[in-house]
């Protein structure tokens, strides 16, 4: 290559390997957060924000502060997250049951997939009054209707975790002669579980719109209720303190994942 | 125990993959398969392992396999089949639980197999954190822990680099020394063939049938890097293995 009439230049190869493995890092969201927030509170202090578009971020922090101190807080709470919990176990651990069915057994494929097709998109909530006739107007109606809506997304991403796992770990299984319990119990199982914990995620989310959206539709506590009463109202901080719960609420349960995926999945990094 | 393959055939829907194979595995020796690639070498070990039903003929299994057997038939495969979640320990235990072993009789055995295949430092690692060599060694030895009566191995080296594949091909033959094992060995790497088959089966091309049964007499542990008559029997398996594929390119040229 190199020859000797010409100059020959030299430079370093650029680095181009970088990139595409994201890693999270937890102060950045504190820091956007801070950063929208402080935006708010000083646009709506100086006035290029009016009052009428959004509350000020300190007002909406002394609305939560009365609502803690008054004891309304958990008036409110105590309900919701025992609807939430209650709800979305039953549709979750149903949910990983059946997927798991579907997974393994081509009868229960053939049965339930074109029924688990047909009422995904079913926007849930549409159902509520159904089951108010079902199951009365109290909690049970709730439970069941955010049991629903948690079922039908576990169920998808279940057995297309199942579907996923390596075929080649199974038939090693096989080969060894382990009992068909076992196959499914420590190979299937393991296997699926990163795509069962991600779907979780999406499920657990869609509880707590469900969650909100039956609290709105008839209940005299829970966070959808004070939401609802908040905009009736049109008392923008109240409806926000209550938005920010949800928020909240959102961000412990993804993080709670996240935990469970840490301690489960720890062989995968 | 011996096996019996007994007019083998096989078909995928129309496509006939092989074609009447017949052929004796005895006892305490190791038969290499070779043949070119697509002839059916994994799909002929996975009927002889009982993972696939062969469309025509029977593996007949003659007189008992050892009773101290626990998995009389048992692969080790190409891709290592770890499972990753499990440590090394993990994954040979889990071979042994489902047969009842459990606690120190497992230990004892997985201390054993570990030793013979010089993992023991690397006993609570995890796979990924394993070289290839060393996740064959693991797959070797999780087939050891159930003594199996005979080994199915399905281009077991063939994912590694060549250094790494002398290694363990010595590995395999000082294992058979010590105690001999029976073994079918797929491959595709004719000098594996010669350093450790006992007899070599050559496949024709798609529909596989036996074209050739190749034996050596050299003891495995003389066969030495350079031997004369290893070179020649190399050699004339190659001859073998390129006619079937300039055949075989000659009908794909026809089609
Ligand atoms: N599950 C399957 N369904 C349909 N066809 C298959 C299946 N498995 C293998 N085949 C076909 O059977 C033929 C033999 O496959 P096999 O994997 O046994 O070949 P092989 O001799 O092991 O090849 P290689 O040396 O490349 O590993 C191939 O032509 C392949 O296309
Ligand atoms: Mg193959």
């Amino acid at each position: 290559m190199s020859n000797s009439n010409h100059v020959t230049t030299e430079k370093t190869i650029d680095f181009r390997g970088g990139g595409f493995a994201p890693k999270s890092k937890k102060w950045l969201g504190f820091v956007v957060f801070f950063f929208i927030l402080a935006f708010i509170e000083i646009g709506t202090r100086v006035g290029f924000i009016s009052n009428l578009t959004l509350p000020r971020p300190s007002d909406v922090f002394t609305t939560f502060l009365e609502l803690w101190e008054s004891g309304l807080l958990w008036e409110h709470l105590i309900p919701s997250l025992t609807r939430l919990f209650v709800g979305a176990s039953i549709g979750s651990s149903l949910g990983i049951c059946v997927g798991i069915l579907i997974g393994l057994f081509s009868l229960a494929r053939g049965s339930l997939v074109p029924v688990i097709a047909a009422i995904f998109p079913i926007p849930k909530i549409a159902l509520l009054p159904l089951f108010v006739i079902w199951f009365g107007i109290d909690e049970t109606s709730k439970y069941a209707l955010i049991a629903f809506g948690t079922f039908t997304p576990t169920v998808v991403a279940t057995y297309g975790a199942v579907d996923n796992v390596d075929r080649s770990l199974i038939r090693m299984g096989q080969s060894f002669s382990l009992s068909w319990f076992s196959i499914v119990t420590k190979i299937v199982l393991p296997g699926a579980m990163p795509g069962i914990l991600s779907g979780l995620r999406i499920s657990l989310a869609i509880a707590i719109i469900l969650l909100v959206a039956a609290e709105m539709l008839g209940a005299e506590y829970g966070i959808g209720a004070y939401i609802l009463e908040a905009g009736s109202l049109y008392n923008l901080e109240r409806l926000f303190t209550g938005v920010a719960i949800l928020s909240i609420l959102g961000v412990s349960v993804s993080a709670t994942i996240g935990m469970v995926e840490n301690r489960l999945l720890d062989w995968r990094t | 125990m011996d096996l019996r393959l007994q007019g083998i055939g096989h078909q995928y829907g129309s496509m006939e993959i092989m074609q009447d194979i017949n052929l004796d595995i005895p006892a305490g020796k190791i038969v290499c398969i070779v043949g070119p690639s697509g002839c059916g070498k994994s799909t002929l070990l996975r009927i002889i392992g009982g993972l696939e039903k062969a469309t025509s003929g029977r593996v007949i299994q003659i007189g008992e396999p050892p009773s101290e057997s626990i998995n009389p038939l048992t692969y080790i495969f190409q891709d290592f089949a770890l499972l990753p979640w499990r440590t090394v320990e993990g994954n040979i235990s889990l071979v042994l639980e489902d047969h009842g072993i459990r606690g120190s009789k497992a230990n004892a055995i997985i201390t054993d197999v570990l030793a013979r295949t010089k993992l023991t430092d690397f006993r609570k690692a995890y796979p990924k954190q394993l070289s290839g060599g060393m996740k064959q060694r693991v797959a070797i030895s999780r087939a050891l822990a159930v003594k199996p009566a005979v080994m199915l191995m399905d281009e077991p080296l063939s994912a590694l680099d060549s250094q790494t594949r002398e290694l363990l091909m010595d590995d395999l033959i000082n294992l058979w020394t010590r105690e001999p094992f029976t073994a079918v060995y797929v491959t595709h790497n004719l000098n594996e063939a010669v350093r450790l088959g006992h007899s070599i089966v050559v496949l024709s091309r798609r529909p596989g049938k036996i074209r050739e049964v190749v034996d050596i007499a050299t003891p495995l542990a003389d066969r030495k890097l350079g031997d004369v008559e290893l070179e020649r029997q190399q050699e004339h398996l190659w001859n073998l293995m390129r006619e079937e594929a300039v055949e075989a390119d000659k009908e794909l040229i026809d089609v």
